[in-house]
């Protein structure tokens, strides 16, 4: 039982990470990754959201979306998937707006720093994309938390070996209209190629 | 009316949300191995950004702050299922074909950013306007990227034939690279070089300058 929660754990991190193996969340990605500091900052709230959500998400699909979700209610020929998009999102902005609350509150620091992105957690993709992949991939309660909480670690490890390179590559030689974000595009981009190695792994 | 020009203009080529805000990415990087899915996908995005721009504008003064993402969220995935919907009903085909990505355009940041950023502080008329420059200026940068990635990868433009491939008994042998997706940021990353080789004011300050004839040692110190 253990291994089969490692094993979905492993492969959320590295063989379908959310950033490099799946490209989403590319946004904040390539606009937050300048510092480390801030990188592990923004991958833990994500760790954070996604852990909340992806569950949370879950617990909605099974008792309210799914064909024949509404048995419990009385009405067991009714399916609510059409309505899925609409409130995965619904739960999703409400976590993060608390979460901001939160920050605002308590970490003034942290919510500074992140600006305009943390309402942008609400859009980034790989939050709704988590909760769609769970959705797919037709996981239980357990399985649930388990992947959201290792697409988390797999996104917020992404990007904090990207602002790892960052850090270095402003101290190199790089053509004037290439500097900043040009020269990230093509770093990311063999990122994925290394990443691409993890693909095809059976654990 | 120079004004609403600027408006409009703006966001292509001198603040190009791609290129300068780094917005919306995720989706230049899926849907671009073909063109025509490309130029759906571009007339989708247009349409709900400048939409979502006008209608959220409308009701800025009277949003609470504290909710005011959730109201958005609504907003913009209503509008996002209308076009969905339509989509389905009058090119079923692509439908299919983009199906995950349309409904991914709630979650595409030009949308949101727009709104909290510009439609939440001005007037309808002006929202709706950038909105639709913001729109143009992502299906740039799109488009670029997917007739690159057809002509080089397939040897296509929206399914006709340009450069014969070898399987189709031509000369042109497809380059395998340019259908997978990291291919995608290699050219946007070379396409921000060429906007910025043009237009020189969006340049990024280097943190460090290089010195010129720096000894070996110095340049070794920092790396």
């Amino acid at each position: 039982m253990v291994e089969h929660y490692l094993s979905i754990f492993i492969s959320s991190i590295f063989i379908e990470n959310l950033a490099l193996s799946v490209f989403l969340g590319m946004c904040t990605f390539l606009a937050i990754s300048k510092k480390i500091e801030a990188a592990i900052g923004l991958g833990i709230a994500v760790i954070v959201v996604l852990a909340i959500t992806v569950p949370l998400n879950n617990i909605i699909y099974n008792f309210l979306l799914r064909d024949g979700a509404l048995t419990w209610l009385g009405y067991p020929d009714v399916s609510l998937e059409f309505v899925g998009l609409i409130s995965y999102i619904g739960v999703i902005a409400a976590c993060v707006q608390i979460l901001e609350m939160f920050l605002d509150k308590y970490v003034p620091k942290l919510y500074t720093a992140l600006g305009i992105f943390l309402p942008l957690i609400t859009v980034n993709c790989a939050i709704l994309g988590a909760s769609l992949f769970m959705v797919e991939k037709n996981l239980d309660f357990g399985e649930s938390v388990v992947y959201g909480l290792g697409g988390g670690v797999g996104w917020a490890l992404a990007i904090v070996l990207l602002a790892g390179i960052r850090e270095k590559l402003k101290y190199s030689d790089i053509p004037d209209g290439l500097e900043g974000l040009g020269i990230t595009f093509i770093t990311v981009g063999l990122m994925t190629f290394g990443f691409m190695s993890f693909g095809g792994i059976i654990l | 009316m120079s004004k609403f020009k600027e408006i409009l203009l703006t966001p292509i080529f001198k603040d190009n949300p791609i290129a300068l805000q780094i917005l919306g990415i995720c989706s230049a990087l899926a849907v671009t191995s073909k063109l025509y899915p490309t130029l759906i996908m571009c007339v989708a995005l247009t349409i709900t950004v400048s939409l979502s721009n006008f209608f959220i504008s409308l009701i800025r003064n009277i949003i609470p702050t504290n909710i005011r993402i959730i109201v958005q969220m609504t907003i913009i995935s209503s509008l996002v299922i209308l076009v969905d919907q339509f989509l389905k009903a009058y090119d079923y085909e692509t439908s299919k074909t983009l199906s995950v990505f349309v409904g991914l355009i709630i979650t595409n940041c030009i949308v949101m950013g727009r709104a909290e950023a510009f439609a939440m502080q001005n007037t309808p008329g002006v929202s709706f306007l950038d909105g639709l420059g913001n729109g143009l200026g992502y299906s740039l940068i799109l488009i670029v990227v997917g007739a690159i990635r057809e002509l080089l990868g397939s040897g296509q433009l929206l399914g006709i034939d340009i450069l014969t491939t070898t399987q189709n008994g031509g000369w042109y042998v497809g380059n395998n690279f340019f259908l997978l997706a990291p291919s995608s940021f290699l050219i946007i990353g070379l396409f921000i070089w060429a906007l910025r080789s043009w237009k020189t004011e969006q340049v990024e300050e280097k943190e460090f300058l290089m010195s010129k004839n720096a000894p070996k040692e110095v340049e070794t110190h920092h790396g």
